[in-house]
This record gives C-alpha cells, structure tokens and sequence, in this order.
C-alpha cells in the first residue's frame, strides 16, 4: 500500500475502553488509515487447559465460568455436555428445561452487554449500555438467587443442575420475561434508525459469507453475514429440538446486522424462556455421578452455541478421573481471525467499532 | 464411542479420501480418519472441495502430546450437509515437532495454528504469521507438553482420586500434630522445579 506520509505507530490497550477487557492492538497508521495491525492477547493467559489436566472433571466446571465470564452458564453447559457423552450419563428432563432457561437468560445477559458495548463504541456513550445493563441485572439477580452467584455461576453439573431454584424464582422469571420484549422494543426504538449509529455502523466491517466461514468464524458474526448456522438447530442439545424459535440472519454482513442479530437473539431466547417455563416438568434435577468420574479411554469433541458462538469442548481421556487434555475450542480468539484483514485500509473509528460487533471476551480468548 | 449425533464415520470418508489420494490414509476409526503428516493439507483440500464432503469450515484445530509423538486432531464442518468431519494426523518427532499449516486451505488456521505452536511447540511450515499468542518471545519451553517442568515420562494430573478407596485411606493430617516453627530444611522449594524450567 503506497502512503501519503510515514506511517506511525498507534498503541491501543491493554487497558482502553473499546478494546473490551486486557486486549491491545499496535496500529500503523498512515493519517487516520489503518496500514497493517497487530492483536497482542495473553494478559489474561492463566493456563487453564494445563490446570485442567490435574483436575478432576468436575473440578473443571469451575475453569468455565472464569473463560468466558460474561457467559459463564453456557461455559458449564458445554462442558457438562462433553462430558456427560464422553462418560455416558443421562440427564433428567427437568434438568435439561432448567439448562436452556438457564442459557437462554446468560444469551440475552450476554448480547446485552455486548450490544451495549458495542453502542457505547459508537459514540453514545454510556446511555444505552446503562439501559440495557438494567435488564441484565434483573438477569443477574435471578442468578444470585438460584445459586448464590451473578457471574461465575457454577451451576450445571454432570448429570444435572447443581440446586433447584428457590420458590421465589418463578415469578419473578415470569415478570422478567413479561416485560423483555417492550424492553427490546425500546432499544430498536432509539437505536435502529437513529442517524448516527446508522452513519457509524452500516457498510462498516463487512464481512462476505465465504469469508466468514473460511475464516471458522461462529455465532452472531457468521450469521450477520447471512449464513443461518446456529448448533441450536443444527445439532440440538438439551431440550432445543422441541421448542420453537428462529435463526435471526443478516444480509450485509456489517456492523449493524450484526447489532441486529443480536437484538433479534434476544427476542428468540425470550420465547424460549417461556415455552420452556409452561413446559418443565416435575422431577429430580440431577442424577448421582460417582465422584471419581473415570470416563472410558476415548475422546470428544462436545460443542454448545454460546452467546459469540461455536463454544467446544475437546476431551480426550485416558481412563483415569482427570482428562488427558482438555482443549477450550474459544469463539472469542477464533472470531477473530478477520480482524487484521478487516481493520486495514479502513479509518482507526471504524476499526473500533468492528471489533466490538465481532463481541470478544478476553477471559476467553486468554484462557 | 461417544460421536456426536453429526459426525460422519471415520471408516466412510477413509474410503473416499483412499481413492482419491492414495498412500494418504494411515489409519482409520469409527470416529475419525489419520491421515500421513505431509499429506495433511492436500486431504483437507480434498475433503473441502468434494461436494459429498464440503468441509467447508475448520472448527477447531488443536494438539495432543502422547510423550513419545504428537497427535493434530482437526474437526471440519460441513454447514450445508451439517456433517462433522474428525481428521487427525501424527506427528512422530517429539523434538522438533513439524507440519503443514493448514492455512493455505482455511483462514480460520491463522490464530489456531498459533496458539499450538505456542503451548505445544508445533511448527507449521508455511503459516504467515507464526509468533507465540498467549505467551512472550524467549518463554521457556512449551507449557502444554507433558514433559514441561522436566516431570520425564509421569503424567501429571490424577492418577486416581483422593479417598478413593474406602479400604486404604488417604492419611489425613492433623493440622494440630504439625510442630509449631516449620522445619528450615522444608523450607527449600523442592528440586527440578524453577531450575529446570528456566534451564
């Protein structure tokens, strides 16, 4: 690329607002252009695929919640997944309802913050992430009050959920989920024809569908850009096969179909919630696991839809209570592959703002 | 054993990827196809552009030491015919560990790549960019091996379970039996734990 001056070199991070967590970027810029860029993660590296080598499998659980922290139930559900097919055991129905209300509610946690972030990014600055931070924490506080946490919430098991929700769980689920969609309706209300996100988010970061997934992108960036991939329907676990909802898809493949997706996201994980609510049956929630799971010799590749996508569990065991190697396939790092390519010879703004609708969470990408 | 309820048999596309690029397969399973090391990249080419295969996404990519070699396990993902495809390949020095880079085939290599050869001290012939991830420049050795921190051959991790068994209990010791100043000699951190490491 031929410039207009020399270029110079921009330090972002780690620790900047739009970078989202411990994340830096060392920009060259030719005036406000980008000319090459390079991610440097690992602030948040604790190692835990080798700590998990030493660790029985439900000592694992814990290391989940910590990856990616604002997802922490769908960090347990996938690898409570994994590891029940690897070692065999059932799940009871009533555990199964109780897991997708449970990844459902993280879903729309998750997508509104990261849709809040990504606003904030944009240039309005806090207002609509307060707002949408207004429903998380009534998410939060349903949380708190069914196991004692609000972000490493530890609650799946092998073989179940860990409690049964208290009594006054149920009502106060149903409020939430009754007052979700004018919320929604809300958010799109101010945001989705306001002028200047439109100005700062549409045909900004586009990605191509062939790109997209070449580049092994998953979740809300894949499916901005029009491809309709969501394991949820294309390799249902838990309960997902009997309840009805819709994959929400781009058609540019922007920053602004993504934001879209999101929203639309949350929209479908609240008729979830509630088909799930009229339909959960009485039950125990857990069965009894021995408490050395010694798997059989073998592997699996276990795999959940999380908030920013494909979230896999790679186990191999070799017959013993603790895995032989525990590999977190990460949506946060893996979605990332574009950046570099999407970030030169756009301005240093637009840049921004692609990163946050790709939506990273550092505790993940590091591990 | 376990597959998932998508993953298409080993033994199916064994048979398909043998004829099309003889001397390529290795071995075969239920679950998954090995494929010979320097022939990795033109399998996984194959295995994208054939219509009854279409892998067309590289889910995850990701290393597995065996003490004495070690194992690439590739999943590949076919989003129109929702098939998962398990390859895998062996690497057999465990010195100076070598492989194609898939990258040529799938972008989505690019930061996967880097993170094994950054925890596992694979390097991948051709790959654009490969530098450490996670950890910096001149670290020492290359954490996820089994053999970091010179533990030799043992695995580390659980070899069974505390309290396991029931008829020879784990000893349990009585905080208060322990002498009240520690023994200076204990005090030592114990050998071939920093030293080696850094060495």
């Amino acid at each position: 690329m031929t410039t207009s001056s020399e270029p110079y070199v921009l330090n972002i991070g780690p620790q900047h607002p739009s970078t989202h967590g411990v994340f830096r970027l060392r920009v060259a810029m030719d005036g406000e252009t980008i000319v090459d860029m390079d991610m440097i993660v690992g602030y948040l590296h604790r190692s835990m695929e080798k700590l998990a080598e030493e660790r029985t499998y439900t000592q694992n659980i814990p290391f989940t919640d910590r990856a990616d922290y604002l997802a922490a139930m769908s960090g347990n559900l996938g690898l409570c997944l994994a590891v029940e097919r690897l070692a065999g055991v059932e799940v009871p129905e009533r555990a199964d309802y109780l897991r997708v209300i449970f990844a459902e509610l993280q879903r729309i946690a998750s997508h509104a913050m990261a849709n809040g972030t990504l606003v904030s990014d944009a240039g309005a600055w806090q207002t609509p992430l307060l707002y949408m931070f207004r429903e998380r924490e009534k998410i939060l506080d349903l949380f708190e009050m069914t196991c004692g946490a609000r972000l490493t919430t530890n609650y799946m098991r092998i073989g179940g959920v860990a409690f049964e929700p208290p009594p006054e769980f149920w009502p106060a689920l149903r409020e939430l989920v009754d007052e979700l969609p004018d919320r929604i309706d809300e958010y799109a209300e101010l945001l989705t024809d306001n002028e200047i996100f439109l100005a700062r988010t549409r045909g900004v970061g586009v990605i191509s569908a062939e790109d997209a997934i070449n580049g092994s992108l998953t979740g809300p960036a894949l499916r901005g850009s029009g491809v309709p991939w969501d394991l949820r329907k294309a390799e249902p676990y838990a309960v997902y096969d009997r309840l009805d909802f819709e994959i929400p898809v781009g058609r540019r493949g922007d920053v602004y179909d993504r934001f879209m997706v999101r929203l639309e996201e949350t929209k479908q994980s609240t008729r979830l919630i509630r088909q799930a609510m009229a339909e959960i049956p009485e039950g125990p929630h857990k069965t009894q696991i021995p408490l050395a799971l010694r798997p059989e010799p073998g592997e699996v590749y276990g795999r959940v839809e999380s908030p920013r996508g494909e979230l896999g569990y790679y186990l191999v065991s070799d017959g013993s209570p603790a895995p032989y190697r525990f590999h977190i396939r990460a949506p946060s790092l893996i979605n990332l592959s574009l950046l570099r390519a999407l970030a030169i010879g756009s301005p240093l703004p637009d840049a921004v703002v692609t990163l946050g609708s790709i939506d990273i969470v550092v505790g993940e990408i590091d591990r | 054993m376990p597959a998932g309820p998508t993953q298409l048999s080993g033994r199916r596309v064994a048979a398909a990827l043998a004829a099309a690029l003889p001397s390529a397969v290795v071995a075969e399973h239920d679950e998954w196809v090995e494929v010979r090391p320097e022939r990795i990249v033109d399998a996984l080419r194959w295995l994208h552009d054939a219509p009854d295969f279409d892998a067309a996404q590289l889910s995850n990519c990701c290393g597995v030491d065996r003490h004495d070699r070690f194992e690439v396990v590739y999943h590949l993902q076919s989003l129109d015919l929702n098939q998962q495809i398990v390859v895998k390949t062996t690497v057999a020095d465990h010195e100076r560990p070598s492989l194609p880079s898939a990258y040529a085939v799938y972008k989505g290599a690019l930061l996967q790549e880097r993170e094994i050869y950054d925890l596992m001290g694979i390097q991948f012939a051709g790959h654009p960019d490969l530098r450490r991830l996670f950890l910096w420049e001149g670290f020492p050795g290359y954490p996820l091996r089994k053999d970091f921190l010179g533990l030799g051959d043992t695995t580390p991790g659980l070899a069974r379970f505390p309290f396991e068994n029931k008829a020879q209990p784990d000893r349990i010791i009585n905080p208060g039996l322990r002498p009240a100043t520690p023994d200076p000699a204990s005090q030592e951190a114990p050998p071939g734990w920093r030293g080696d490491a850094r060495a």
